[in-house]
């Protein structure tokens, strides 16, 4: 593991921060960050009553339930609903049917040949500027493998939405699928979350063997800083997954509400023949937020296909860029990829791009992309006020029927939050 | 004149006095609606026709510099839009929008129990609204199919103006303003609107037609007609007004 963190540091300092995105920034003083800190024990609130009632109105229009109301803040709950028995009851479920699913550093005690087997396979440790960062001090994260024939029998979701540690500033996530497997795995919460870490560099890898299926879902929400951009946090992910064998599949799925600045491509690597990979996003930017989010579909074996579909929805002053790139090698003959690329402008001081990098390298592949821009109009809200169907109610309306192909493949539940997410955010600034 | 002088005043307007940005549009228009009564409003482009129907919905690119207008007697200037909508308040588009993404049931569904839940009523669950709906169908002729379809979105214009008619007849709305409902329409969907607006018509509501053509008033009777010329209503008359403004043309008045 040293000798994995040195060559990955090594390779750090040789680069320079990328340039291309779309996005502004202070120059980050990499010197003045804590790499590492000890969670420290969080002060236990006593009834919500002393919760920032700010946060409890926000709870309120997302509608968790209480119990989970009371984890988030912190408050202690009964014992019944403790998280830590629940988690228990979770872990033993899935280790009945041979799923690992644990903290990465608990991993590499465990099963440390699969961990050095797989670590670094999909992103190498100097495949960019942040990756290579995070390969070099990423402290914590997740681990999970599900054996050959084996379909997890929980979302992972759940658990995740439950066991919600404090989760690292450079997080490292690894999901093996092994062969005739299938995971379904949600990081993130509708929840605001706060931290006092402005730089978040985390790196998830993914890894589906034959006929495996990974779906790899994210609803993120994190502090965006305020109104008038102070503050918030910088999110620079690198996640990729690789369709190693033939049949596999890979889908992501993201809900991107939160950070001041998102640069983050979940990408597929489609290796094996028959390989599918599926990239579905929302990105919602408001206030002076900038996202700079996408894909790569970069098709390597025979008969694979992909699919895009991205909604940027900007509103205030922020910009929402839409980057994706697909790529179609020499050998990937009959391969398919279509790309839709929506972007809705609320308001007239935001800004949507849209860029599609397309190369295709074979005489027998077929690359399609639409892409289209729309915009809340006053007389569409009119048109519903005038119908007795109030403001927010009417912006949500449309937010949803725009968001609908991808809120369509997140799990129900998160669905409907997400759904009453976008609304939250985007409250105000309309009209 | 079929109305009863007695019967109740739903709408009134008096003096009203209305612009946007710097450009005044309404310069102290005057009229009253009383339950049953059907009026007209013809007039030549630019007069302020469109204008006044957004007004009274409560449009917020509009400002009211002077005067008033009180639906039930209660001023309803600062009233929200919603809020007059909910209050009985319609409004048929001319232009109706599309709205991507939407399903027509869904909205729909929306606006209906938006006035129910105004009216103390109950408010139906998708399943209840849809029996109910398909039996309001017919009123247009509509296909349930376009229920599922996404509001206006593709609709053809005839489609787009039997939706509107199919709202009013959903909310049994109580002042029904409708604008330029007869443009673009063939001859068959003008019958079938007309008949449509004839069948809502009752003793307790009042319906205003804006519009520029004798032809909808040969399917739709209307108790009085009014000319409005440069921001105010020049004449009243009964429905031989329309049919001299139809050969002589607006020239002829002032």
């Amino acid at each position: 593991m040293l000798d994995f963190r040195l060559r990955a540091y090594e390779y750090w300092k040789k680069m320079i921060a990328p340039e291309w995105a779309c996005v502004h920034y202070l120059e980050i003083d990499y010197q003045n960050i804590l790499y590492y800190s000890a969670p420290k024990e969080k002060k236990q609130l006593n009834s919500l009553d002393e919760v920032d009632p700010n946060i409890l109105d926000t709870f309120e229009k997302l509608g968790i339930p209480l119990t989970e109301q009371k984890r988030l803040a912190n408050v202690a709950v009964d014992a019944i609903f403790d998280s830590v028995s629940i988690g228990t009851t979770f872990r033993e479920e899935l280790s009945k049917v041979g799923v690992i699913f644990c903290p990465i550093s608990e991993a590499l005690k465990q099963c440390p040949n699969l961990v050095k087997q797989y670590l670094g396979t999909v992103v190498p440790i100097g495949d960019n500027y942040f990756a290579a960062l995070n390969s070099a001090v990423f402290s914590e994260g997740s681990f999970c493998y599900i054996p050959v024939g084996v379909t997890c029998p929980l979302e992972l979701s759940t658990y995740f939405r439950i066991n919600n540690e404090e989760s690292g500033q450079f997080e490292r996530t690894l999901i093996i699928a092994d062969k005739d497997s299938k995971v379904s795995y949600l990081e993130g919460c509708t929840a605001p979350k706060f931290d006092k870490n402005q730089l978040h560099a985390a790196v998830v890898e993914l890894v589906a063997l034959d006929n495996a299926e990974i779906n790899y879902s994210t609803v993120q929400n994190w502090y965006s800083g305020d109104n008038r951009g102070i503050g918030g946090i910088y999110n620079f992910v690198t996640k990729r997954g690789l369709c190693a064998g033939r049949n596999s599949k890979i889908s992501w799925t993201q809900v991107e509400t939160g950070s001041s600045i998102t640069w983050k491509y979940p990408s597929c690597v489609l290796v094996g023949d028959n390989s599918v990979g599926e990239f579905y996003s929302v990105a919602l930017t408001n206030n002076y937020q900038q996202a700079d989010t996408g894909t790569k579909m970069i098709h390597v074996g025979q008969n694979t296909k992909s699919r895009i579909i991205s909604k940027g929805i900007s509103a205030g002053n922020s910009k929402n860029t839409y980057r994706g790139q697909v790529k179609m090698g020499t050998k990937a003959h009959n391969s398919v990829n279509y790309s839709q690329c929506d972007s809705m402008l609320i308001g007239d001081k935001c800004q949507a791009n849209t860029f599609p990098y397309i190369q295709v390298n074979n005489s027998t592949s077929r690359v399609e992309h639409e892409a289209s821009t729309s915009k809340i109009e006053e007389e569409q809200l009119f048109y519903f006020l005038q119908r007795g169907i109030d403001f927010e109610s009417a912006v949500s309306l449309l937010i949803s029927g725009f968001c609908k192909d991808v809120f369509s493949e997140l799990p129900m539940e998160f669905a409907l939050e997400a759904d009453k997410l976008l609304s939250l955010k985007l409250e105000g600034s309309v009209g | 004149m079929s109305s009863n002088k007695q019967s109740k005043v739903l709408l009134e307007i008096k003096e009203l006095k209305a612009s946007i940005g710097p450009k005044e549009i309404l310069k102290g228009l005057n009229l009253q609606l009383r339950s049953g009564e059907v009026h007209a409003i013809m007039g030549k482009n630019g007069s302020g026709k469109s204008t006044l129907a957004k007004i009274i919905a409560g449009h917020p690119a509009y400002t009211i510099t002077e005067g008033d207008i009180t639906f039930e007697t209660e001023s309803i200037i600062d009233v929200e839009p919603e809020i007059r909508s909910q209050k009985g308040i319609f409004l048929g588009f001319q232009y109706p929008v599309e709205i991507p993404g939407v399903s027509n049931a869904d909205f729909l569904r929306l606006s209906y129990n938006a006035r129910r839940k105004y009216q103390g009523l109950s408010e139906l669950e998708p399943l209840e609204f849809f029996e109910f709906i398909n039996d309001k169908l017919s009123i247009v002729d509509m296909n349930p199919d376009f229920l599922n379809r996404n509001v206006n979105e593709g609709f053809s214009g005839g489609e787009k103006k039997r939706n509107e008619i199919l709202q009013m007849a959903i909310l049994e709305t109580k002042v029904s303003i409708l604008d330029e409902t007869d443009s673009g329409l063939d001859i068959d969907a003008l019958k079938i609107v007309s008949n449509g607006i004839n069948e809502l018509a009752n003793e307790s509501n009042a319906i205003l037609l804006i519009t520029h053509y004798q032809r909808l008033l040969d399917y739709i009777k209307p108790d009085f007609v009014h000319v409005m010329q440069d921001g105010r209503i020049i004449k009243t008359g009964d429905s031989s007004l329309a049919k001299e403004l139809e050969s002589k043309g607006y020239d002829w008045l002032k």
